[in-house]
């Protein structure tokens, strides 16, 4: 009976240990001092009735390196990378344009079952991912393709992921889109959103003890950053001081969902001073301003432990996915302004046309070859057969567990009896 | 002061909290909840009766292990951090109010000894702790995460079942959170009405990829704490909070593990099979002894342990005692040809080997006759995949419909709690009534 039970002498103990340090731990408490001592904020005493105005007609200016010409506005800001950094950024960025394009018509001629383009985000991925080392640990949402596309994720393993065929690292097992990569550090992408944004908390928290010069940077759009799991992750970095890079893109729709019935402040990077966190707002299609708040914001993180907000203002040029007709909510004129006056790759090409880095010439053989890369790694992954069945049942545990065992031997029973009924021919044996 | 904060917030009996606060030593909700003092002269008859629907029944020393101590389940979990912490330098432990010890003293001492940076308070926010811990074993480091009661795990629902449970599979084992295990305080506690009394391993164990564990007292929680943190797979540890003070017994100071995926027979019998886990089993070790005494029923006691996944072991050491079994029955049912047929495809098949839960079909092919009994709601209740498997698999044996004596399918109720709760009595009634099907 519980009545009859005891406290032993050792929770006794530990109890009387614990009052003492609890003790210790108290701050020294004033009660002459004519101002607030609520634990809860230090502020002073205000003797006029005055609510806080959020303000978000003038809001937190975006931080721009080059205009939409491409020319540098300040050249104290220009980050003055080489011609060969600079003609990298480019290329992985048509490549991405390039590889979305065939995969979105490939979903459309149903070859593959579902796509998500990066049209006019690639300036956020490429401008980030160059400012980052390449042992950081990202964690994405599913629009930041061009993360692994600059750290050389093959075009071969972008489209065994989105065949599901045998060469996928993830064994077929996810719709398309949700890449991952041990080796390039990239956390494997899951559907349900804002769900990697306290992840990426815990990982930069471990990261942290390790002492080894690391960051985590996590991706989410404006719509995630809606989440209960942003708020968490948010409060959870800052508290805990972890080393870690928020990177908001900020484009304006979640799916049909304009940003003003998403939110009423002053976009997101607003809310980051409400968590302690030092926050800035850049122009996504700018991939030097990009590069730029990655940077500092990289560097400032390892040597100070603690979180930083960076919000990317871009546009969604695509549709949402091959599942979306975004006709439906949004003016043709309005997608067409920003993929003809101001998009991330134009901008930067008319960087590199002013300084005779590229021409017109140059362009068209690039677009040519890269055309030619994608299209072979496509033909190659369609024609790949698909996994063996038997990896339906594996890494559900680190072990085969015998119930599962079970499942697979009556599923291989089950074919062996009714096996023109499936596709087995499409799959390894 | 957060802590207090949260009893007022979260506690289901203001005049508790308020003791907690002023005795400071005690300022748990946990203490106020478990420690009955003598000098409380307001508490009612209904009260006590309440708090004592079962007898803790100490496990045997463990001879195997080292040197023991008394401990309790706090204790005890205390003790498997503390082996954790020290042979493990990646493991960290985190929660509301996890640093000055917990509101149920589990990691009371902890922080002074192994840093600030290894034992922390978190935000008060369920879905964060869960996606936090998942980081930090993504990571490649040991997270023990707290969840300050079962009840309030729903708001990490999400990331336990969409993120912990598919990580490693989604990504084709690329990326894992196998060095995660979520402790949480769970099932009933006297007077913890709907917040701070449920049994929520049903809603767990319809999603593969995660281990759901509970123990019986302080020498398995130890044991089987220890064997979810060195698991390669997330588990969620759920802690009998009613046993943190009542259960006491000698425990291994030094570490050991029990192995998850494996019930435990705790009493031999021949006529029923009972089948329970956590602080029901010492409700089935006193219903066995009743339907000893007064109805001469002997009784197999067993303790599942690991909900998920269930009984694991497949070696089918029972195999020819099975068959053998079975042979007899069918012989002695005079089954037809038919009948025949089908069993012999089936142990062609290889279906036999693939049995799990051995102990428990071994027991109730021995038996033939199960009743399963737990605090949580009936309906969708883990009894249903257990009594729905088992019948599956020893349809010839059973002897009796198999029972299941359960919460009933209403929120945990305050005052009613003696109702409520599956207790000796309506087991003992259950038996009767399979004794005379």
């Amino acid at each position: 009976m519980l009545s009859k039970n005891k406290p032993s002498i050792v929770s006794f103990r530990a109890a009387a240990v614990f009052s003492l340090h609890a003790l210790h731990r108290q701050q020294p408490f004033d009660s002459t001092l004519e101002k607030p001592q609520f634990p809860g904020a230090s502020a002073e005493f205000v003797d006029h009735l005055e609510f806080i105005q959020p303000n978000v007609i003038s809001g937190i200016p975006v931080y721009r390196v080059m205009d939409r010409q491409g020319n540098i506005m300040n050249p104290s800001q220009d980050p003055q990378l080489s011609k060969e950094t600079v003609l990298n950024f480019y290329q992985k960025m048509t490549l991405l344009n390039t590889m979305d394009r065939i995969l979105y018509e490939s979903q459309r001629q149903g070859r593959i079952s579902f796509y998500m383009t990066n049209y006019g985000e690639e300036g956020t991925h490429i401008g980030s991912a160059a400012a980052l080392d390449p042992n950081d640990l990202v964690f994405g949402q599913y629009r930041e393709a061009g993360v692994l596309m600059y750290r050389g994720f093959p075009l071969d393993l972008f489209m065994a992921q989105c065949y599901a065929n045998a060469d996928d690292l993830g064994k077929g097992r996810q719709m398309p889109v949700h890449y991952g990569s041990k080796d390039l550090n990239f956390v494997t992408i899951s559907s349900p959103l804002a769900t990697q944004i306290p992840q990426a908390a815990g990982a930069a928290y471990a990261v942290k003890r390790e002492n080894l010069n690391r960051v985590v940077i996590c991706y989410f759009g404006e719509g995630a950053a809606s989440e209960g799991d942003a708020h968490a992750g948010f409060n959870f970095s800052a508290t805990l001081e972890c080393p870690l890079i928020f990177f908001c893109r900020n484009n304006g729709y979640a799916i049909s969902t304009p940003t003003n019935e998403q939110y009423r402040g002053d976009g997101i990077a607003a809310r980051g001073p409400g968590y302690g966190m030092l926050s800035i707002r850049v122009d996504g299609n700018d991939v030097f301003a990009v590069y730029n708040a990655t940077k500092e914001a990289r560097r400032r993180a390892v040597a100070e432990n603690q979180p930083f907000l960076i919000e990317a203002m871009t546009y969604r040029i695509g549709h949402h996915s091959t599942s979306d007709d975004s006709s439906a909510y949004r003016s043709v004129d309005e997608v067409n302004y920003w993929d003809k006056q101001d998009h991330p790759i134009s901008r930067l090409r008319h960087y590199m046309a002013a300084r005779g880095w590229w021409s017109e010439d140059d362009e068209r053989i690039w677009r040519k070859q890269s055309r030619k890369t994608v299209m072979e790694a496509f033909e190659k992954a369609e024609k790949r057969l698909k996994p063996n069945p038997e990896l339906l049942f594996t890494d559900v545990y680190e072990e085969m567990i015998p119930s599962v065992n079970k499942q697979k031997e009556s599923l291989w029973r089950h074919l062996q009896q009714y096996k023109e009924h499936y596709p087995l021919d499409l799959y390894e044996k | 002061m957060a802590a207090v904060a949260r009893f007022f917030s979260r506690g289901a009996n203001s005049k508790l909290s308020i003791t907690g606060v002023v005795t400071g030593a005690h300022s748990s909700f946990a203490a106020s909840l478990l420690k009955l003092s003598p000098s409380c002269s307001f508490r009612s008859k209904t009260q006590r009766r309440n708090a004592a629907h079962f007898i803790y029944q100490p496990d045997p020393v463990p001879a195997q292990y080292g040197p023991t101590q008394k401990m309790n389940l706090f204790q005890s979990v205390t003790s498997a951090l503390d082996n954790t912490l020290a042979n493990d330098p990646t493991a960290v432990i985190f929660g509301e109010d996890v640093a000055f010890g917990g509101v149920f003293r589990c990691t009371v001492g902890l922080r002074d000894k192994y840093g600030k940076d290894r034992v922390f308070n978190t935000p008060l926010c369920e879905q964060g702790i869960v996606g936090f811990g998942i980081g930090v074993a993504v990571a490649g480091a040991t997270a023990i995460a707290e969840i300050q009661f079962a009840d309030y795990i729903f708001p990490a629902f999400d990331q336990i079942v969409n993120e912990a449970a598919k990580y490693r599979y989604r990504s084709g084992n690329m990326f894992d959170c196998g060095n995660l295990t979520i402790r949480a305080p769970w099932g009933c506690v006297g007077h913890g009405s709907l917040y701070h009394s449920q049994s929520p391993e049903a809603f767990f164990a319809h999603c593969p990829g995660i281990k759901i564990v509970i123990p019986r007292g302080p020498v398995q929680a130890k044991g089987l704490l220890l064997s979810c943190i060195a698991d390669k797979n997330p588990c969620i540890f759920f802690e009998p909070k009613i046993l943190y003070r009542a259960a006491v017994e000698q425990v291994p100071v030094e570490p050991y593990t029990v192995p998850l995926s494996q019930a435990e027979i705790l009493q031999e019998g021949s006529d029923v099979t009972l089948v329970a886990w956590g602080t029901q089993i010492h409700v089935m070790r006193e219903v066995a002894n009743m339907a000893q005494d007064k109805l001469g029923v002997s009784c197999e006691v067993v303790d599942l342990q690991t909900i998920l996944p269930w009984d694991i072991e497949t070696v089918c050491k029972h195999e020819e005692t099975f068959l053998w079994t079975l042979w007899l029955s069918l012989v002695l049912h005079k089954q037809d040809s038919f009948h025949s047929w089908n069993f012999k495809v089936k142990m062609g098949d290889g279906l036999v080997c693939g049995f799990e839960g051995t102990e428990i079909y071994d027991s109730v092919v021995k038996t033939g006759r199960l009743l399963i009994s737990h605090e949580a709601p009936v309906t969708g209740g883990f009894a249903a995949e257990i009594s729905s498997t088992v019948q599956e698999e020893c349809f010839l044996n059973l002897e009796a419909p198999i029972t299941r004596v359960c919460g009933y399918d209403t929120p945990f109720p305050h005052i009613f709690e003696p109702f409520y709760i599956p207790d000796k009595w309506k087991c003992f009634d259950a038996i009767k009534r399979m004794i005379n099907y």
